[in-house]
């Protein structure tokens, strides 16, 4: 076997541009005679707009136009559409509040953008902004999520502002259950709202040619060929043929670069409206303003239990914030990405879950690394905990009587799922030995003589991956298939193009990729190159987010690979005159197993693209491309272990440990694997101690800053513990399930359930700050 | 007005406003992309250089106050081919995933590493808190800069 192959820690080819700084950003690309956007955006929650006088903006030497949502309706724009239709428990659709690029009448949130200007420079621009008149009159908001069924509708057409009341499970067994029930655990929680800071903010460099009629937009896209397709079939800014997208090096996304937003499609716009192109790029301050957030919940969930501690029944009642408009995925999130995931790792019999979404004046909420899943796990893993406490049962032992058993799989969760596999107490033993959970006791005690105070937290969760299959989540209201394209073009001398539908920000597919091209083709690692995120070049997908670009994405690759190999066969049958079916290909070659014939891949590309001794049947060229639509879910599970250390003098709490043991199937490269897990777990910290996304009561957001808003540091972190266990997904070529958001998913849970037995309370609010930390010490 | 200042070892002569910030120096003016912009609020570190030998976050310097002075940024350290110990360290153990943050990162920790008597896991977190990461939660991060640190020779 190759060092270069499937399960090698193969070094990272992207990182050679990065390290020496020749990382090709959207905001390192410009284009001549390029001018620059600064958008106007709303002061207030909600307003309506009454006048926008740009004469002095006109005046300021540098700027081009001032534009507004007015310029775009009549050019007839369509709103900015949300790309999963939810229906509400009697039927009725979801009640979708209009969404257009730039508001045109009424601003609903702060930093809303209304209109742009652009200019020569960005200082120009920026002048121009400042002397732009806006006259607003201020309407009545609603900002807090708790009482939005009861404060200002916001859109005309929503009532009470709820989206949609939802509902899933069987609502007449789980009251059975509970009418059984020897032992009931109530808690109610919230589960605090985030901001998703990539590093590099978002950007666009838009331009167009009128020879043409089309338009080269550069953005930071997770999904380039979505994009497209929204701009084309929803917004109607360009025919999907002649718009092309690139997305190139992309600094991180964690879902907030899914979504079509209005500064991206804006920009492409204005470029057509003055003929040059237009550069955009967000500062902080609009990152935190605009990018969609993520989570913000409010939840009671309730658990029965029999006397011996079995789970009979769960039920959860949450509100969802879904902020001002949708966002693409928005109604999703709180609904078929969260209610399916409450069965957790456990045969709870029967769950019943009712979910509001509702409408506020603050930025669109949408998915956030976990998306649905952390909130869902956070649900199940802080009632368990709840429950094993209030039962006396040591909180490990209360989980593993009531996982579901290894030889019970496939298993039908009684919220819509069907888990293809796992070995959940596998993956908590491992966990327990790596945290050294037998002896806390002593460390406890330690801490003690030191005046602290000391907790440890279990987290078992269980995330859905590569949601699937298309016609399933079709009929459950997604707009797109959810399959992934992939192309493995074999160039004459035998190297390999792979262009794949997925994109990277991160995650390195232009090694993992590479990886298993070229192990399934016995060629050398370096005569694979990785394509992807440029809808010119690569055919069409889905992108990348929810952890399915190797299992999906991956699995179109090998299924491509395989096309590959079989029309090489039928060359090399016919080079060898030997007949197909004898024909095997191992380690790169092509091997006849009635003769000693054997010829080299390269040989085979050759002879394909130089066809002289070649099958008369067979088209020439060995270029093959793939859709792969997956059968099921993916089902990665674990057990996150937090260990932490609360100082009862200041609230300060350190988190000594993290452990974490994850079954992600097969893994292709463990070293990346690795780095997905710790940088999820760095967030699902982040979520349990530091960050909070907050709009005080008149609707401003106040944590819009990394001076406000407490990103994680390196000394706010320990050293994690990171290992596997490995159950083969079942149904897809790979047998892998996806690792990207494991560790968000599991670890609020795991560091909140730590943080209340350290301090031995039922509930501390995420964050758990300081303060939190102090006055529930002292009940304040 | 103009700015006289040598960027990895080129002296360059520049033309900028009085309210031209370093970065946007060394960005727009020199095309030296590698420097980037997070925040708004000095706050993330991506922009870090070298002015005159130590680490600055470039947002926070005016180009005017560069003057005379010598600044190197992360295409002056190191190439492909001869890569500096720090970018090196950073390739081997995965300290790095979406790349951004990553020049800053690695113009912190050679400085970090060049100026710190004796460095262990603590002080290396406590001295890179200076720089957001959003994708490695630092643990790699870590790793590297260790490593690099523990090749270094004894100091006193």
């Amino acid at each position: 076997m190759s060092d270069t192959g499937i399960g090698k820690s193969v070094k990272r080819r992207e990182d050679l541009r990065f390290i020496t700084g020749r990382g090709r950003y959207t905001d390192d690309i410009n284009q001549p005679n390029q001018t620059f956007a600064v958008f106007l955006r709303s002061p207030y929650p909600r307003a309506r707009i009454v006048s926008v006088d740009p004469s002095g903006a006109a005046e300021v030497e540098g700027v081009v136009g001032v534009f507004t949502g007015k310029d775009l309706a009549a050019d007839k724009l369509g709103d900015l559409p949300c790309g999963w239709l939810v229906k509400s428990k009697d039927g009725s659709d979801m009640k979708v509040g209009p969404h257009p690029p730039l508001a045109v009448d009424v601003v609903n949130y702060v930093g809303e953008p209304y209109g742009v200007v652009i200019a020569e420079t960005l200082a120009a621009a920026r002048d121009g902004a400042e002397v732009v008149v806006t006259e607003f009159e201020e309407l009545d908001a609603t900002v807090s999520l708790a009482s939005a069924m009861d404060s200002a509708q916001i859109h005309a057409n929503v009532p009470r502002n709820l989206c949609y009341d939802w509902a899933l499970g069987d609502a007449a067994a789980t009251d059975a259950a509970f009418e059984r029930a020897a032992h009931l655990t109530t808690l109610e929680f919230s589960n605090n709202r985030l901001i998703p800071n990539a590093m590099e903010p978002r950007a666009a460099v838009a331009s167009y040619d009128a020879s043409t009629e089309e338009f080269n937009l550069i953005t930071t896209s997770q999904n380039p060929h979505l994009e497209r397709l929204i701009l084309s079939a929803f917004v109607q800014l360009a025919p999907e043929h002649k718009l092309r997208i690139t997305a190139p090096d992309v600094g991180g996304g964690f879902g907030s670069k899914i979504f079509v937003y209005p500064e991206e499609t804006t920009a492409a716009w204005a470029a057509r409206r003055i003929g040059r192109p237009v550069k955009w790029t967000a500062d902080r301050s609009e990152s935190f303003l605009t990018d969609a957030h993520g989570r913000d919940h409010l939840t009671k969930a309730e658990l029965a239990l029999d006397k011996d501690g079995v789970f009979l029944g769960l039920r959860v009642k949450t509100r969802a914030n879904l902020g001002a408009y949708l966002s693409t995925f928005a109604s999703s999130v709180p609904t078929f990405l969260y209610g399916t995931l409450l069965a957790g790792q456990y045969r709870t019999p029967a769950i019943y879950v009712e979910v509001e979404g509702v409408y506020t004046n603050t930025a669109p909420v949408d998915a956030y690394r976990g998306a649905g899943r952390p909130e869902a796990t956070y649900v199940i893993e802080r009632i368990v905990e709840t429950a094993a406490r209030e039962l006396g049962v040591d909180p490990a032992e209360l989980r593993r009587r009531n996982f579901i058993p290894p030889d019970a799989f496939p298993y039908q969760t009684p919220v819509a799922l069907e888990y293809d596999t796992g070995n959940y107490g596998a993956s908590l033993d491992k966990a327990l030995a790596q945290a050294q959970y037998s002896s806390f006791a002593d460390r406890r005690a330690a801490s003690e003589r030191r005046g602290k105070k000391r907790g440890i937290g279990l987290s078992c969760y269980i995330e859905a991956c590569g949601l699937a299959p298309s016609q399933l989540a079709i009929q459950l209201g997604a707009g797109v298939g959810l399959y992934e394209s992939g192309e493995v073009r074999v160039n004459p001398t035998g190297n390999v193009t792979v262009f794949t539908g997925s994109h990277s920000h991160g995650q390195g597919h232009e090694t993992t990729f590479a990886q298993i091209v070229s192990d399934k083709l016995g060629i050398p690692f370096e005569n694979v190159e990785v394509v992807h995120g440029d809808t010119g070049r690569v055919e069409f997908g889905l992108g990348t987010y929810g952890s399915r670009s190797l299992a999906v994405g991956g699995s179109a690759l090998i299924k491509a690979t395989d096309k590959v190999i079989a029309k090489g066969k039928r060359i090399a049958a016919h080079m060898m005159d030997a007949p197909l079916d004898s024909i095997d290909f191992t380690e790169g070659a092509f091997s006849a197993r009635t003769s000693n014939q054997k010829l080299t891949f390269g040989e085979v590309a050759f002879a394909a693209y130089v066809p002289s001794n070649y099958p008369t049947d067979l088209e020439p060229g060995l270029s093959e491309k793939a859709f792969y639509d997956p059968k099921n879910f993916t089902f990665p599970a674990g057990t996150h272990i937090a260990e932490v250390e609360v100082d009862p003098e200041t609230g300060v709490v350190d988190v000594l440990s993290f452990v974490a043991v994850d079954d992600f199937g097969h893994v292709i490269n463990p070293m990346i694997v690795e780095g997905q897990v710790h940088g999820g777990i760095a967030q699902g910290i982040g979520q349990a101690l530091l960050e909070h996304g907050i709009y005080d009561e008149t609707g401003q957001l106040i944590t819009g800053s990394y001076m406000d808003y407490c990103m994680p540091r390196a000394d706010d972190m320990p050293s994690f513990i990171v290992d596997t266990t490995v159950t083969p997904c079942t149904h897809n070529p790979l047998g892998v399930k996806g690792c990207g958001e494991a560790g968000a998913i599991g670890a609020p849970a795991a560091v909140m359930n730590a943080v209340t037995h350290a301090l031995g309370v039922v509930d501390v609010a995420m964050p758990a700050t300081p303060e939190r930390v102090w006055r529930a010490l002292r009940g304040a | 007005m103009k700015v006289s200042l040598t960027v990895n070892g080129r002296d360059r002569v520049v033309d900028v406003a009085a309210n031209t910030l370093l970065v946007d120096l060394i960005r727009s003016k020199l095309g030296l992309t590698g420097t980037h912009v997070g925040c708004d609020t000095s706050q993330c570190g991506a922009c870090t250089v070298h002015l005159d030998g130590r680490s600055v976050k470039s947002c926070t310097v005016l180009a005017v106050q560069a003057d005379g002075a010598e600044v190197t940024t992360i295409e002056g350290i190191g190439t492909t081919d001869a890569l500096h110990p720090m970018q090196a360290a950073f390739r081997e153990c995965h300290a790095l995933q979406c790349g951004f943050c990553t020049p800053g990162m690695i113009m912190s920790a050679i400085d970090l590493v060049a100026n710190a008597k004796a460095l262990d896991e603590q002080s290396v977190r406590k001295g890179l808190e200076g720089n957001l990461c959003r994708c490695t939660g630092y643990h790699n991060i870590v790793k590297a800069v260790l490593l690099v640190a523990e090749s270094m020779p004894e100091r006193t």
